[in-house]
């Protein structure tokens, strides 16, 4: 009950192409939730259908609890890929307009409208119609728009595309502000790197199906493999080399630092760290000891490949 | 609803802000004043010129015939020789009206030529051709001795009186009034149709090509915004209509008091005075005139101008959504435009051709059933008497496949306008009405 959304089994075909097949996702209340996959997996589709702009062939979803309803359409903000507004309409009027069509009263619209352009300082541009702005300037615009009815749940799909890194960063702040106030924030995106930074569940989905779900820290624990980066300084290289390969299997390793050392990727196996520090410790001047945890990137490219945890 | 109301009202007050929907408004009335002008203008030239026919007629059997009017100048050559004044003709005048030297007034019939260098408008020939007829009709009238006076005598003027069964005087003219005004009624639908529908089908593709369709259908349905777009369109259209007649009236009645008369009823004058001349109870018969058209069946005529037009609107405007919907941009909606326009195309010419000849025959019965002809071609019968149940019939049929198109169309729309980058086949449309 604490998941603001629950997908339920959706399966979605367009002819005889299965877009999503059997699909099912918990999407807890107040996260950020990174919806990953590759171009063609099914995401916009999904997306789509708890914007309610297509419907599911089979399977249901629940929007708090109960079953999605038109109604709801208030309570979520949706910024699509394939983004823009009207171009010979001024902005103050078609933000009015989308809001009112999301269900706002005219005045409350108008007050929130009034808070977000001050927050952004682009209060001047109410009168102005939107193809006299730049891109960058079309796209805080986009933003409010989306944000504007104070959505429980906010959709993005690639909501950087487009922005330049200040404005980007702008509108990263601001969604981070708007998760800690309480609105849920799914995220549909390719740029892995947001995903590490602000994510805290994810879901791969792959060729219609879902491949990953969960917290990120359980996924990432579920692909980590045991293994070190270790950096050395050795006082003899072959015995270090002889020690190590006895109980461990070691692959030379690649990391930026600034000594000249020994780079080596150690793999424990069953045993742990504390097993192996005390040999290098012996073997020379230790710069470098860090786990070596899989990136979303990683984990995503091994996924799609087919690559199960083990096998990672 | 809230919705659908808020859409019509963006719709209606986007397009009638819209510049160029200003400008047409505005410019409208004075193109249309200006093109009737010019055309006035260019017939009056027309007119004005004088034409100079020269005869050759040495004998001098038809000569007398050809007096000078407005637009001719006749000029007796036959003084010079044949050769000279054919030299003389090919020189300065537009043609040479050759009779040769013939025995008798009767061989001029084969005999005569017309001798010019470009071909003459059939007007002129059968001018020409009227009057040696005239004169040798007469001359052998003489020749058979007859007495000319008592053939005029002895011709008959019949003038057929059309009644109904009911005895009512019926008037030979009203047919023409009648087409009139079912022609006008079926012309303003389809100009109507092909405007403003193109209107919406804009409206849809802006919003595909602004990208901004996604986030608004992620607010409101697709029909929801379907049906906005067509109603606010259409309102937008009225409006201009609307201003348009109001321009037009007053210019009408400013022309009146400017000028005394306008040319219309001066024309109107003289039709009166014409049947004054012919008959003596003209009077009455203007007033037959205007007791027929009172008695058209006016209520009938508006109720069902509103139902059609509606109707038709409707229909066809929804169409346009879908192939706006389905296309990316207006280059790659002409071949879905072709069988829009044709069943328009079709009902305004059956309309012309066939309610003209006979209202109630087969064929324009059965196109005013057509739900996609029946507006135009229904409207231009109704001026002449269309049974209640055949109207009826036409408005529940066309009502139903309303329902029907727009269901259709709907499908194609909520499809279409999520789709981007390639041309879609008919066949890719066909697949669409199964998702």
């Amino acid at each position: 009950m604490n998941d603001i959304l629950e997908i339920k089994n959706v399966v979605k075909r367009y002819g005889n192409y299965t877009a999503l097949n059997g699909v099912s996702l918990n999407i807890p209340k107040g996260c950020i939730y990174g919806l990953l996959g590759p171009n063609g997996a099914g995401k916009t589709t999904l997306i789509r259908i708890i914007n309610q702009i297509t419907y599911p062939d089979q399977g249901q979803v629940f929007f708090n609890g109960k079953p999605l309803a038109p109604k709801n359409v208030g309570q979520i903000g949706y910024m699509p890929e394939e983004r823009g507004l009207y171009k010979s309409m001024k902005v103050g009027e078609q933000a009015l307009y989308l809001a009112q069509l999301k269900g706002m009263d005219k005045a409350e619209a108008k007050k929130q409208l009034k808070y977000w352009f001050e927050k952004l300082e682009i209060e001047s541009w109410w009168d102005k119609k939107l193809q006299e702005l730049s891109k960058g300037m079309a796209q805080k615009v986009q933003f409010i728009v989306t944000v504007l009815h104070q959505p429980e749940l906010l959709i993005l799909d690639e909501p950087f595309s487009g922005f330049d890194p200040v404005n980007a960063n702008l509108i990263k702040d601001e969604i981070l502000e708007l998760n800690k106030k309480g609105t849920t924030i799914i995220f549909s995106t390719h740029r892995m790197e947001s995903v590490e930074e602000m994510c805290e569940y994810i879901a791969l989905i792959d060729k219609s199906n879902k491949i990953i779900e969960g917290r990120l820290i359980d996924v990432k624990k579920q692909y980590r493999n045991n293994s070190y980066q270790v950096g050395i300084v050795p006082h003899n290289v072959e015995k270090l080399m002889y020690d190590l390969t006895l109980k461990f299997k070691v692959e030379s390793a690649d990391f930026k630092s600034l000594n000249n050392e020994l780079k080596l990727n150690v793999h424990l196996g069953d045993s742990t760290s504390n097993d192996l520090l005390p040999l290098l410790l012996q073997n020379g001047l230790v710069t470098h000891f860090t786990e070596n945890i899989p990136s979303i990137n990683d984990i995503f490219i091994s996924s799609v490949q087919g690559l199960t945890p083990n096998q990672f | 609803m809230k919705n659908l109301f808020l859409i019509i009202k963006r719709e209606f007050i986007n397009k009638v802000r819209n510049k160029s929907f200003i400008v047409m408004t505005i410019l409208g009335p004075v193109l249309i004043l200006g093109m009737s002008a010019l055309i006035a203008f260019l017939t009056k030239m027309n007119d004005a010129e004088v034409k100079k026919i020269a005869i050759h007629d040495a004998n001098k059997y038809i000569i007398a015939q050809f007096e000078n009017d407005k637009h001719t100048e006749y000029v007796d050559l036959s003084a010079m020789p044949f050769d000279m004044a054919k030299e003389q003709a090919s020189q300065s005048y537009k043609a040479l009206l050759y009779v040769p030297q013939v025995d008798s007034v009767q061989q001029v019939v084969e005999a005569v030529q017309y001798i010019s260098d470009d071909s003459p408008s059939l007007e002129t020939i059968f001018s020409i051709e009227r009057k040696i007829n005239d004169v040798v009709t007469k001359s052998n009238i003489e020749k058979l001795h007859i007495d000319y006076k008592k053939i005029d005598e002895a011709k008959a003027n019949s003038e057929l009186k059309v009644l109904k069964f009911s005895g009512e005087n019926t008037l030979k003219g009203i047919n023409e009034i009648k087409i009139a005004i079912g022609s006008l009624f079926g012309y303003l639908i389809m100009m109507f149709i092909v405007i403003y529908g193109n209107y919406v089908m804009r409206s849809v593709i802006e919003e595909k090509t602004n990208r901004i369709i996604e986030i608004i259908i992620s607010s409101v349905k697709p029909f929801d915004l379907m049906m906005g777009k067509i109603i606010g369109n259409s309102l937008a259209g009225i409006i201009q209509f609307g201003i348009w007649a109001i321009c037009g009236l007053a210019i009408m009645f400013a022309a009146h008091s400017l000028l005394g008369s306008s040319p219309q009823i001066d024309q109107a004058q003289g039709m009166i005075d014409a049947m004054q001349q012919q008959s003596p109870n003209s009077f009455d018969k203007l007033n037959l005139y205007i007791d027929e058209i009172l008695k058209l069946p006016i209520i009938t005529l508006l109720v069902s101008f509103v139902v059609f037009f509606t109707g038709g609107y409707f229909l066809y405007s929804s169409l346009y959504a879908a192939i706006g919907a389905a296309v990316d941009n207006e280059t790659d909606s002409q071949q879905f435009l072709m069988p829009i326009i044709m069943p328009l195309m079709l009902g305004v010419y059956v309309g012309f051709f066939t309610v003209m000849n006979d209202p109630h025959g087969t064929i324009a019965t059965i196109f005013s059933f057509i739900p996609f002809t029946s507006p135009i071609v229904m409207l231009m019968r109704i001026p002449f008497g269309v049974p209640m149940w055949q109207i009826i019939t036409s408005m529940v049929l066309l009502i139903a496949t309303f329902f029907g198109v727009v269901w259709f169309a709907a499908k194609i729309y909520r499809v279409g306008i999520l789709m981007y980058g390639k041309k879609p086949t008919w066949k890719e449309i066909y697949k669409w009405l199964k998702y």
